[in-house]
């Protein structure tokens, strides 16, 4: 045993030491030159920060793009998903409840105009991104109530689209905190 | 052709761009030929001393065995002790307790054996000394052990007869050193630069736009993750995974996490061919594993880009496909795509959630897990593929009336019933958990337990008898995903996984290794014309049909119970 055994414990001390701690440590002082510092990228409207630029945050008010729904509510100490599955009545009765919830909401917008992501769960619970067309059919609200023209909301959503990968992989999508400091500044 | 597949096409394409060369690399280095790497060797040098080990002296496969046995005991105690303690251990600025005796045991165990298997979530179940000294730690040395103990089977697939077969500290060690730490440390930098944390700062507290005050966990998760899918194991920071905005910020790092978790089972694959010097022979494993992955991967594309028709119905647009449980900046497509990789692979993270999957979705992700071993995990992946190769031989072997041989060696009884058990232990415990859970769940709902039965399943009806039959399915593959709706941070599901897990590493990797020895100590037979050629795609058509037969039938009652009911259900 002890040809074994006094290797492995020897072995798995210094293999503890340099990939939990020596690579890690490196990987932080590297970290340190990047733009977040290491601790994340923040965003910042009038001197205040106001979160962060990968994390989704809850957008309740008409006057707000809303972000995806959230089955951690958006609480960033902890994420996840519903995971109902596909088939559970509950969870369609849910999903039919945020569809009517949207369309009181956006009165000039048809059923067949909503996508999917609108009202739906996403994975993290904290999702920080629409599609453009998640962005685009709620322009017409977020005008009215802020009394802008819809042209020129439809130009801020545009600005804040991010094209795919390269322009040629992955989805097309809009930062939802992005866009909406975008839009608290247009107001000044 | 739109954006979303030409992305996935591109990440399988440069998978496969890294992959060839790096399987190259890895055969150089376990033939001791010179590497760029080299300058790594003083390293090398140092931890054998530090450890008192003699490389030159070889062991025979029970050695083998012995050693690897005992320095996972070894990560067991240690893991287990640490996890309890946790709350009183430095590191710990979220102040977060230790673990209670059954989530430290399941915790223990599934990152001990490259499964991952989370019944805590990262956020408030671990600390960042947990989560870096106990499961970093295990990322590195379990895939280390999969690929030591491949490296021994490859060795003995040689021609020459003998019970000598190298020095496993050496394959293990030079795993870390040479291959897992350089390629991990290329990645972190990466994710540090795309927004993943690398500090050790603990939560941050902000006031949104609304005038809500958000607590942020962070943590130093750039490396973590790196390693986490270098290594196929898949145990993520957070609760959500590579969902989660911090552990996959972008596009950019969602392709570096899927090329990362694929780059090394395929690689092993051409490193056989070139360690054996028979690149026709891996060439004929690389077509049978891609050809099974082809067939999960494009129903699962077909579903999740169709969407969920009981949403259809409400009369909404699913433009881009199903998206409960799936994150924007990735998409439908690449969920899909990321949804089978990891299932065949026994990598287990996840950047969408899979409970809120399509059903045929569903269906090809436990049929992935169920063979597991397209491609399969780091080292792992191919011995569970060594041991269906055995099969097949056999049975071509009686089919054409010959004395069943592989790479010149004759297969006897004693080899095959070493591989029909271990091939029929696969679905055993998967279907001996099944058959009790579901016991419970129907006979004694209500027992007075902290967590009732009646509580575990967070879906009615079909879906809620696919949550239990994913659970085991990934304890015993080793893969760690789940259908995390199912209740399982409680005693039943802590300890009834954690056996499993247990069997579904260790036996896997006691066969081939027991078979390859006994093999590579037999006569060896030049090839004649009787000889059944294992390099032609004739027997890798075999090779495919033996997996069928055995790996994805004896599931098919089980899975018409579950997934596939509820694909027809579904209206």
């Amino acid at each position: 045993m002890k040809t074994y055994l006094l290797p492995s414990i020897k072995l798995t001390l210094i293999l503890i030491v340099l990939t939990a701690g020596i690579y890690p440590l490196a990987i932080a002082g590297i970290g340190k030159f990047t733009p977040g510092k290491g601790d994340g990228e923040t965003i910042t409207y009038k001197g205040r920060v106001v979160g962060y630029a990968n994390i989704g945050q809850k957008f309740t008010k008409d006057e707000y793009f809303w972000g995806r729904p959230s089955s951690v509510d958006y609480n960033a100490a902890g994420s996840g998903g519903s995971n109902k599955g596909p088939s559970n009545p509950d969870y369609l009765k849910q999903v039919e409840g945020r569809i009517e919830d949207f369309l009181k909401h956006n009165p000039d917008v048809t059923r067949s105009q909503i996508p999917a992501e609108l009202v739906t769960a996403s994975g993290s619970g904290l999702d920080p991104d629409l599609s453009p067309a998640g962005a685009k059919v709620q322009v017409a609200r977020v005008a009215k109530v802020r009394g802008l023209s819809v042209d020129a909301v439809n130009k801020l959503v545009d600005e804040h689209t991010e094209q795919p990968l390269l322009g040629l992989f992955g989805p097309a999508k809009v930062n939802v905190l992005k866009l909406n400091v975008a839009l608290d500044g247009l107001k000044k | 052709m739109n954006t979303e597949l030409t992305g996935v096409i591109f990440t399988y394409l440069l998978t496969l761009a890294i992959a060839i060369p790096l399987g190259r690399y890895i055969a150089k280095v376990f033939k001791g030929e010179k590497t760029w790497l080299d300058f790594l060797a003083p390293l090398d040098r140092f931890i054998f001393r530090f450890s008192g080990i003699d490389t030159k002296r070889e062991m025979n496969w029970k050695q083998h065995l012995l050693a690897l046995l005992t320095i996972n005991s070894v990560w067991l105690v240690y893991a287990f002790v640490c996890l309890m303690a946790q709350g009183h251990l430095p590191l710990n600025p979220d102040a977060n307790p230790g673990q209670s005796p059954d989530t430290a045991f399941n915790t223990a165990i599934s990152f001990l054996v490259n499964c991952n298997l989370q019944h805590y979530s990262g956020e408030s179940g671990a600390t960042y000394f947990t989560q870096h000294f106990v499961f970093m730690f295990l990322h590195f040395v379990s895939a280390a052990t999969g690929i030591a103990a491949l490296v021994v089977v490859f060795r003995a697939m040689k021609d020459k007869v003998t019970d000598k077969l190298g020095n496993f500290w050496e394959y293990f060690v030079k795993s870390i050193t040479r291959i897992l730490l350089p390629i991990s440390f290329v990645i972190a930098v990466i994710f540090a630069f795309n927004g993943m944390t690398t500090s050790y700062a603990g939560k941050d507290t902000f006031i949104s736009m609304q005038g809500d005050t958000v607590h942020v966990s962070r943590g130093p998760v750039a490396p973590l993750v790196a390693i986490k899918h270098l290594g196929t194991n898949g145990g993520g920071w957070f609760g959500a995974n590579s969902a989660h905005p911090i552990e996959n910020p972008n596009y950019l790092t969602n392709t570096v996490e899927l090329v990362a978790q694929v780059a090394i089972p395929i690689a092993l694959v051409f490193a056989l061919g070139f360690y054996l010097n028979k690149k026709k022979f891996a060439y004929v494993i690389f077509g049978v594993m891609t050809l099974g992955m082809l067939m999960l991967l494009i129903p699962t594309m077909n579903a999740e880009l169709n969407g969920n028709p009981a949403i259809a119905k409400m009369g909404i647009s699913q433009p881009t496909g199903a998206m409960e449980g799936k994150e924007v900046r990735f998409g439908p497509a690449n969920s899909a795509y990321w949804s089978i990789v990891t299932t065949i692979i026994s990598t287990g993270s996840v950047n969408s959630m899979h409970d809120s999957a399509m059903p045929v979705s569903g269906t090809m992700m436990l049929l992935g897990m169920m063979v597991n071993c397209f491609y399969g995990g780091c080292g792992v992946g191919i011995l569970n593929f060594y041991i269906f190769i055995i099969v097949a031989v056999f049975i071509s072997g009686l089919m054409v009336g010959r004395t069943p041989e592989f790479l010149g060696r004759k297969i006897e009884a004693r080899e095959m019933k070493i591989a029909s058990l271990i091939a029929l232990l696969h679905p055993f415990i998967i279907l001996v958990g099944l058959a009790i859970s579901s016991y419970y769940v129907v006979n004694v709902a209500g027992a007075d337990w902290a967590v009732k039965p009646s509580a575990w399943l967070n879906n009615p009806g079909t879906h809620g008898f696919s949550e239990m039959l994913y659970e085991y399915t990934s304890a015993a593959a080793n893969n760690g995903s789940g259908f995390e709706g199912l209740g399982d941070g409680n005693i039943f599901w802590n300890y009834t996984t954690g056996i499993v897990m247990i069997l579904g590493r260790f036996l896997p990797i006691i066969g081939p290794l027991a078979i390859a020895g006994l093999l590579a100590n037999k006569k060896y037979i030049p090839e004649s014309a009787g000889t059944l050629k294992s390099d032609t795609s004739t027997f890798g058509l075999m090779i495919f049909a033996v997996i069928v037969i055995i790996a994805a039938l004896s599931f098919f009652p089980s899975l018409a119970l579950g997934p596939i009911a509820e694909h027809f259900s579904l209206k």
